[in-house]
């Protein structure tokens, strides 16, 4: 398979010299922001992007220009934020998108803002990744210079400034109204939709919040044209997708591939396979966050949104674990489940108690003081957290959960012993403070 | 009203300091949107948020102390006591898990001499763990800094620990600067 054939996002991609702006003109760079702004009305590019079937690709699949439709004609200020706070566990995509080749990304803000007629853009960067906000800002110094940013951007009378800003730490701002929130100078709590953002957002104006690689595939749809983009991908799932992958297989990395792709190709030629002596036993495919798919469920599914739903599961971020067959899958939960319950913001109870709930039960189950009913317990535990917070985040947690006790119960199931007396001890794990 | 000159004792606010922080109030459309990146300008000058900056941020911005200690608190980043010289966090999260990060835990604490969340008695190093830092395919990954050290082993990390024991910060896997 030639792997440069369907290269979109990734033709800069382990390229020493693709960040500077004279490599990314050098090769079309900027060409589709001179033709939205000379050739192509805001309401053009936005129809553009939402005939290509540009599909959100931060997680919730979203049709982009679909969302962009959602600002009011008449908003007098208009705000649009890059989300670069990449932290679902197994992604590290836009890192690499904003690390080879940033101005792809502020090309496509441009371009997007033009649309949606921003005249202040944010790009959120995740505060770990500090050598990338100076990276980004050199890049944005480097447009603002060439006159792609700023008053009058090539002539056209449209504006634009743009600021880097360094989150703090905190997974829970990758969530929109988390994201803006975060830059009003508060703590990172979303807020509850409706309104969405699109119609109330950053200080009560509408807010555009698109993830880097949505974004960045902006510029070739512009220049290339709708229907050459559609050339990739299926119907529904149109496109390439760029898929982070880690765990022990013998090429990890980032690949883009055309959606659709069948799971069993892309494992075997990009991946290698499993490296030696390990045998592949199960698949997180879009982020930790969506249920895990085991060995022969993922051989049989192909890499798009709908099939992947079918398959139950998502294709989330595209940040794809692989499971080794050597792998304690309670003692991954029980990393998975601690980590949610460190990001759980705190402000809905089912999802401050729940998270820590399902921790401290998985917990208790590897020290050996399980009992068969915390095996339930879990379970409704997660039905209590389904769908009654904010934001996903309890729903997160809920779902690699469920799907971990599902597919491999026997695994939880080992660990209770019928002779192991327990002594008394509270249903709910109170308690347990240490953790 | 004496805080401002106790806040220039403790920290002398430089005159470029002073430029970075108006040029932050002047591009964020609130001042309360400011907020963050002053924080990480004082953060990235002193190593952490010392409480007469706080105070500072409150005059000169115009928000309640709450409002600055609800951000120190909240994002894990942000540090309102002065840390070891050099804090090691090292990812847990699953992928680095299953790429043996605990191992690697491990042998840190084995060659520091702490355990994790714990700091050298001469205040040099400091061991934490992290939750996903968005290396996950160059797993095991430690942070130190704006940087990250990448596809860590043993041999890897006292080489590291090696260099840092002489204050010498060795290149990390995500500085390309020297590339270009």
């Amino acid at each position: 398979m030639n792997q440069n054939v369907d290269h979109i996002l990734s033709t800069r991609f382990g390229r020493k010299d693709g960040h500077l702006l004279s490599v990314y003109e050098s090769e079309e760079g900027y060409q589709a922001l001179r033709k939205a702004l000379t050739q192509m009305s805001p309401l053009q590019v936005t129809e553009a992007v939402k005939e290509a079937g540009l599909r959100g690709r931060g997680g919730a699949g979203f049709p982009a220009g679909v969302k962009w439709g959602f600002v009011p004609q008449d908003a007098d200020q208009v705000y649009f934020f890059v989300n670069a706070d990449e932290s679902e566990p197994g992604t590290f995509k836009d890192r690499y998108c904003l690390d080879y080749d940033p101005h792809m990304t502020i090309e496509g803000a441009i371009i997007s803002c033009y649309a949606v007629n921003a005249n202040l853009c944010f790009i959120y960067i995740r505060g770990e990744f500090g050598w990338l906000v100076d990276r980004v800002q050199r890049a944005v110094d480097e447009a603002y210079a060439a006159g792609y940013l700023g008053h009058n951007i090539l002539g056209s009378g449209f504006d634009l400034e743009m600021i880097v800003h360094k989150g703090a730490g905190a997974y829970i701002c990758g969530e929109e109204t988390g994201l803006i929130n975060s830059v009003e100078g508060r703590k990172g709590q979303p807020s509850i939709k409706p309104p969405f953002p699109a119609v109330s957002g950053f200080l009560g104006k509408p807010t555009i919040v698109n993830n880097v690689e949505t974004v960045a595939s902006v510029p070739y749809i512009i220049r290339e044209g709708v229907d050459a983009y559609r050339q990739y991908g299926t119907e529904k799932s149109a496109g390439t997708k760029l898929w982070s992958v880690s765990g022990p297989v013998k090429k990890p990395g980032v690949y883009e591939v055309p959606l659709g792709i069948p799971f069993r190709d892309f494992f075997y030629e990009y991946l290698g396979g499993m490296v030696e002596g390990e045998e592949l036993k199960a698949v997180i495919v879009g982020g930790s966050s969506v249920p895990v798919l085991t060995a022969s469920e993922a051989m049989g599914v192909n890499l798009d949104y709908e099939a992947l739903a079918q398959a139950g599961t998502m294709l989330g971020s595209g940040g794809m674990i692989i499971v080794p067959q050597s792998a304690d899958m309670v003692e991954l939960i029980q990393v998975l489940m601690h980590f949610y319950f460190d990001e759980s913001c705190g402000q809905c109870t089912p999802c401050r108690e729940g998270t820590g709930w399902l921790y401290k039960i998985v917990k208790r189950l590897r020290k050996g003081q399980g009992v068969q009913e915390d095996l339930d317990l879990l379970d409704q535990v997660c039905d209590g957290m389904s769908g009654l917070t904010i934001c996903p985040l309890a729903y997160a947690a809920v779902m690699p959960m469920k799907s971990f006790l599902e597919k491999f119960r026997p695994e939880f199931g080992a660990l209770i012993k019928e002779t192991t007396p327990v002594g008394p001890r509270s249903r709910w794990p109170m308690g347990e403070q240490e953790i | 009203m004496n805080k401002p000159t106790e806040v220039q004792a403790e920290f002398s606010f430089s005159g470029q300091l002073q430029a970075q922080f108006q040029h932050i109030v002047e591009r964020y459309p609130t001042r309360e949107s400011a907020l963050m990146p002053s924080l990480w300008l004082i953060q990235e000058e002193y190593g952490y948020v010392p409480p007469l900056a706080v105070d500072w941020l409150v005059e000169n911005l115009g928000v309640s102390h709450a409002r600055v200690w609800e951000l120190l608190s909240f994002y894990t980043m942000f540090r309102s006591e002065p840390q070891a010289k050099y804090v090691l966090q090292v990812c847990h999260n699953i992928s680095c898990h299953l790429m043996g990060a605990r191992s690697i835990i491990a042998h840190l604490e084995k060659r520091l001499g702490i355990r994790l969340g714990e700091k050298t008695p001469d205040g040099k190093f400091a061991l934490e763990g992290a939750e996903c830092l968005g290396a996950c395919g160059h797993g095991p990954v430690m942070q130190l800094g704006k940087h990250f050290y990448e596809y860590l082993t043993t041999e890897k990390v006292d080489q590291i620990l090696e260099s840092l024991k002489k204050d010498i910060v060795p290149r990390a896997d995500t500085d390309r600067e020297l590339e270009e």
